[in-house]
């Protein structure tokens, strides 16, 4: 396929572009095989042309086309969110751009995404790409417990098509159980460590649903592996994300739950997390009712509660917290499932760790954390959940905004815990932007294999690379952060979970005055960092732990 | 006192309030003339105030003993458990009349002592001088002059002596309006702004019925309008929805007709009446009070209890006034039905958008002195400061305080007070300690003599000032805008969880980002002054020593930055985050604070019986 054939038209003259916020520019309309490009128009003297818009195509979810006598305006509606409009002399331009926009942006081929073309002249390729070995993760429990190893058995992929080459498992349960046990597990996904909580030295651990079936089939391997992992008269938790009907419901499929028959020692909690299409519809109505300005008061409140999507966001961070507390405080270990193990199940895991682990809420802790439990280790199929965010016509696939709804969520734990976070709300949306349409790698494909098929490592600049660049990372750290090293409950009540309108409203409200009250905070502490560096930030930390062990004591 | 029968109870459990297990502390409470006290083992205390309570309710008698539960006017809900249910009646009996005062003297303001002499008192109560803020504004001037017609408040009781007219009014016209107005509250001026020339007016409903005119109230508001050389159109806005003003006007009350005026626009903007907006936070509070709410309840409670809905009509009829000044330099009168509830809320916010001043802490004092205190919002009745009509009472100020809140929100920079001060001003509104808000005019507030009896809150909250300063606020915030412009679209406006619940600490982010940069510019601020004084010390000694040794100056400045380091402001330091008495900062956090812990320690206890985990199980997923 060549991208030229996609294009019907590379130029329009005097086009006009407008966007909420933004004041319409004129120039000319360009595309590329992977953008848009809208320059306005040089000055009378000759004064080179400014580019007003640099869009990846990628980033279009929806395109509109209105026609109105000889012209015709174009609503381009972007997975970030944005709405621009592009208005199109000529009524044959209009429907060829409007069709090249289309074409190019349904292109569905992983190879052909502008990764493998983007070459920033400051970035190696190679850079950012084996910045979080999972073996570097192995070594710290390793210095800790002698009862996990490091396993090859899905070297080649056999065993887990979505698992990565490396996972650390029991070390009493050797390859040939793991591939047995990974028989019983949907997708193969058999358990896996997802996290060890040091304090303790509880874990918690990962898989997909049991393949129990109607039959009600046994696995003596998958039971031993369970069993290995509880210390004599222990006992863990398994939290289902699916309510306990849905689970039995599984069974006809071939799938379903641990009987407590087979694993006695292991004691099931159902906490049923939204996922799939209702999810995606969910966010569709929250950004339709955001962008309907109009809204009576009552309107809004009942789209708002009509979606719910703030039920969603409730009930994975309660989730993630039950989690937590089964490690940090029943000292139980836990192990998280749903269906497939790809989607809610990443979300209670990496939620989890974020509120037990200091080392999860650093900048590149973080990062480690996404490419441990949503990237590379943990194969959230970013491919099909993030290829239509909320505008699109298209009819729903596989598309579910998981990832999302897990960026809400820390962003609630950062407002709850300003101090907490070492990043900012800039980072999440930068996320969130980048898993829908990106110019690095570091999203593309389903899993591992799929990313060592194509060739991502090696033909693709990673996210990460990017964004650790001192002069990048600067914008992304957040001032006010002061190492914790506590567990972060958060308030879980509807009265302390807020829509996240930095996002939501990103393109719809101005935010003058709320960013010029962050860069005044920002300036603020800068100051006092110069000033008194040492101290200050030492009492800061100091005095938040003692009043923290206070509380802790109290108890 | 008479009331009290039982001063001490010991072994009584306080129940958190949102808990579904039967987690409490336990304590000793103590009944005092003012106060009801519990302390806690911890040795925890926790005050409540007699006038703060709104109901006391005794439950069914329980295994554990009598349950109390007390309703404060603040938002604070507490529930006790009393072993003995003797002793849980008498305490009830004594609180129901505690709380319940007939008369004014009876009020905690007339026995608080603060511990200032006379002068002091004086002085306090003449820190907002009226007056002086007139004249800030620009009156009187060529078109406004002071009026003495209501000397002795005999044209009007219910407002202050000294109003301000239009220079054309005489004193025929300030009479004959105030016939035709109801309770004589006849149109007079509440805001002027200097650059425009416009000036906001006040009044309450014409008693027009279905056809009656006044001619000097027609003329009266001829005045105002001429006297705004800007523009001569004048708007006359109506705060009520349409239906009630048609309503009064079958008795005999009513609103402007357009064709008897001249050069006016009219208009209602529709905010409802106390009636409804009591109702209104009736409902928000069954709703944010309920045990175990999932999101859906939440917002389906907030949508259906109107409360955000009737904050916004506010909100937005400011702005309306404000675009009519700011915009076409129109001058503005404003009523509802008497002319102190709405019209108090819609005039004083428009001044607030108008002008920076009432954005700053004395600034809102004076606003709120000007348009709440001295033009009679019924503080005494709305706010149930003496046994009276319960159908008199309404949150109409406290919707004041969550629109200024919600401002706040907006502009974090054009604040010069914070959240607390706001709810400091709400505590003190209903706490009756202070002289500032008892009565419900100023007739009456000079026939018993306040002032001298009681104190004014203003001097105690400037003492403190600290602590109600926006760390972020920006005197020079957006020069060109003064004026404020506030985005009154739906999802702007947010339930105020630091006041509806300021006292469930467990509710509430656990870092607090201005308590952080206040002690951090605090702190900076102590430690110049710390280094100035070092550097002084220096020099003092450089010179004596200077006499002695002439070289020995460069060894005596290294001192300096050890004697920094254990600097005085490190000894006497203040813990960066503030431990201030208030709970809303709550540093690190705990399982046992939120619900989702709950149900786990329900099967903690239940150790080591797997089987009764099942029950657990069950109530989390129900």
């Amino acid at each position: 396929m060549e991208f030229a054939e996609l294009i019907k038209t590379a130029t329009v003259e005097s086009v006009l572009l407008s966007g909420a916020g933004l004041p319409p520019v004129r120039g000319t309309l360009c595309i590329t095989s992977h953008h848009l490009l809208l320059s306005s128009r040089p000055g009378g003297d000759g004064a080179p042309g400014t580019v007003e818009l640099w869009l990846l195509i990628r980033n279009v979810d929806a395109v509109e086309k209105r026609l109105a006598g000889s012209s015709g305006t174009i609503t381009l509606r972007c997975k970030d969110l944005k709405v621009l409009q592009l208005e199109i002399p000529g009524m044959e331009e209009c429907l060829n751009v409007a069709s090249s926009i289309e074409a190019l942006s349904s292109v569905d081929s992983v190879m052909m995404m502008y990764p493998f073309f983007y070459r920033p002249q400051d970035l190696r390729l190679e850079a950012g790409w084996h910045l979080f070995p999972l073996e570097q993760y192995y070594q710290q429990i390793a210095t800790q417990t002698s009862q996990w190893r490091l396993s090859g058995v899905n070297r080649d992929f056999a065993a887990c098509p979505t698992y990565p080459p490396a996972v650390i498992v029991p070390a009493a349960v050797d390859d040939e159980a793991l591939r047995k046990a990974a028989r019983f597990r949907q997708g193969g996904r058999f358990p896996v460590l997802s996290y060890y909580h040091q304090k303790n030295g509880t874990v918690m651990l990962r898989s997909s649903q049991p393949l129990t079936g109607p039959n009600r089939k046994r696995c003596r391997e998958d039971e031993l592996l369970l069993g290995t992992v509880l210390d004599e008269g222990e006992r863990g938790f398994i939290i289902d994300t699916r309510s306990a009907q849905a689970a039995k419901q599984a069974r006809m499929t071939g799938g379903g739950t641990e009987p407590k028959s087979s694993y006695p020692r292991w004691k099931r909690l159902h906490r049923p997390l939204e996922r799939g299409r209702p999810l995606q519809e969910s966010f569709i109505k929250l950004v339709d009712a955001c962008n309907d300005t109009s809204l009576t008061m009552d309107r809004w409140l009942s789209r708002l509660e009509s979606c719910r999507w703030l039920s969603h966001v409730k009930a994975a961070l309660s989730t993630a917290c039950l989690a937590a507390q089964c490690l940090d405080r029943e000292e139980a270990c836990v192990l998280v499932h749903g269906a497939e193990g790809t989607d809610t199940t990443l979300l209670v895991t990496a939620l989890a760790q974020l509120i037990l682990d200091p080392g999860c809420r650093t900048l590149a802790g973080f990062q480690g954390l996404l490419e441990r439990e949503w990237i590379e280790q943990a194969g959230h199929p970013f491919h099909l959940r993030c290829a239509r965010s909320a505008y699109s016509h298209a009819r729903l696939k596989q598309e579910a905004p998981l990832f999302l709804l897990f960026l809400d969520c820390v962003w609630q734990l950062g407002r709850q815990f300003p101090f907490s976070l070492e990043f900012g709300e800039r980072l999440l949306l930068t996320l969130f932007d980048n898993a829908y349409a990106s110019s690095y790698g570091t999203f593309l494909g389903n899993n591992e294999k799929e990313r060592c098929l194509c060739k991502v490592k090696e033909s693709t600049h990673s996210l990460w690379a990017w964004l650790n660049q001192p002069e990048e990372k600067r914008k992304y750290l957040n001032p006010l952060y002061s190492r914790n090293a506590l567990v972060i409950w958060p308030s879980v009540e509807p009265q302390s979970i807020q829509l996240w309108q930095g996002l939501f409203f990103r393109w719809i409200r101005s935010s003058k005055y709320l960013d010029e009250a962050w860069a005044e905070i920002q300036r603020l502490v800068e100051n006092d960092d110069t000033s008194v560096e040492e101290s200050a930030g030492n009492r800061r930390s100091q005095s938040l732990s003692d009043t923290a062990a206070q509380t802790e004591n109290e108890r | 006192m008479e009331h009290i029968r039982t001063t001490k109870v010991e072994q009584v459990k306080l129940l958190d309030r949102f808990s579904t297990s039967n987690k409490s502390l336990t304590g000793t409470l103590y009944l005092t003339a003012t106060h009801l006290l519990f302390i806690e083992s911890s040795q925890r205390e926790t005050w409540i105030l007699h006038h703060h309570i709104a109901a006391v309710e005794k439950l069914p008698l329980t295994t554990s003993g009598c349950p109390l539960v007390i309703q404060c006017k603040n938002f604070r809900i507490v529930h006790f458990v009393v072993p003995r249910e003797r002793d849980c009646h008498d305490i009830y009996n004594s609180l129901l009349q505690l709380s319940r005062t007939a008369q004014y003297d009876e009020l905690y303001a007339f026995s608080y002592n603060p511990k200032q002499n006379s002068s002091e008192q004086v002085k306090g109560w003449q820190l907002i001088d009226l007056a002086e803020e007139y004249k800030r504004m620009g009156v009187p001037n060529a078109n406004w002059q002071l009026s003495d017609a209501n000397r002795d408040y005999k044209i009007c009781e219910t407002y202050p002596k000294e109003l301000y007219v239009p220079r054309t009014a005489s004193k025929p016209i300030i009479v004959g309006s105030s016939k035709f107005r109801s309770k004589g509250r006849f149109p007079v001026l509440s805001y002027y702004h200097k650059d425009k020339e416009a000036a906001i007016c006040r009044c309450s409903q014409p008693l027009s019925g279905f056809s009656a005119r006044c001619l000097e109230d027609e003329h009266m508001l001829q005045a105002i309008s001429k006297a705004n050389p800007s523009n001569r159109f004048m708007y006359v806005m109506d705060t009520r929805p349409k239906l009630n003003a048609m309503a009064n006007r079958a008795a005999g009350k009513g609103y402007e007709n357009e064709d008897n005026y001249s050069n006016i626009r009219f208009q209602f903007v529709g905010i409802e009446n106390i009636h409804v907006m009591r109702s209104s936070l009736q409902k928000l509070l069954e709703v944010s009070g309920t045990k175990g709410l999932s999101v859906n309840d939440f917002l389906s409670g907030l949508e259906n209890s109107g409360w955000l809905r009737h904050i916004k009509a506010v909100l937005d009829a400011a702005v309306f006034l404000v675009k009519a000044i700011a915009v076409e330099s129109a001058s503005v009168l404003v009523h509802c039905s008497d002319g102190w509830d709405r019209t108090s809320q819609v005039c004083s916010l428009g001044a607030l958008l108008l002008d920076s001043y009432y954005r700053t802490i004395k600034g809102f004092m004076v606003l709120i002195e000007k348009d709440w205190i001295s033009f009679g919002h019924k503080f005494s009745d709305r706010c149930c400061q003496l046994d009276g009509d319960p159908k008199e009472i309404s949150p109409v100020f406290t919707q004041f305080l969550e629109s200024v809140w919600n401002l706040t929100e907006q502009f974090p920079q054009g604040f010069e007070y914070n959240e607390a001060f706001l709810l400091q001003i709400h505590e003190h509104v209903h706490s009756c300690q202070f002289g500032n808000f008892l009565g419900n005019c100023q007739k009456e507030r000079e026939e018993l003599k306040f002032k001298e009896k009681t104190y004014s809150l203003w001097p105690f909250l400037l003492q403190e000032q600290k602590k109600y300063q926006n760390p972020l606020y920006n005197p020079d915030f957006s020069p060109e805008l003064t004026l404020l412009e506030p985005n009154t679209v739906s999802f702007n406006f947010k339930f105020w969880r630091n006041m509806y619940h300021q006292f469930d600490r467990s509710m509430h982010p656990r870092q607090s980002v201005l308590d952080l940069i206040m002690n951090m510019s605090e702190q900076n601020k102590q430690m110049e002054k710390d280094i100035k004084e070092l550097e002084a010390k220096i020099k003092r000694k450089n010179s004596q020593s200077d006499a002695v040794l002439v070289k020995e100056p460069l060894q005596s400045a290294p001192p300096a930055p050890m004697a920094l380091k254990t600097s005085p402001c490190f000894k006497k330091e203040q813990p960066l985050m503030p431990v201030n008495d208030s709970v809303r900062t709550i540093e690190g956090s705990n399982t046992a604070d939120n619900r989702y812990s709950e149900f786990m320690e329900e099967f903690s206890k239940a150790e080591p019986a797997v089987v009764s985990l099942e029950y657990g199980m069950a109530r989390m997923t129900c």
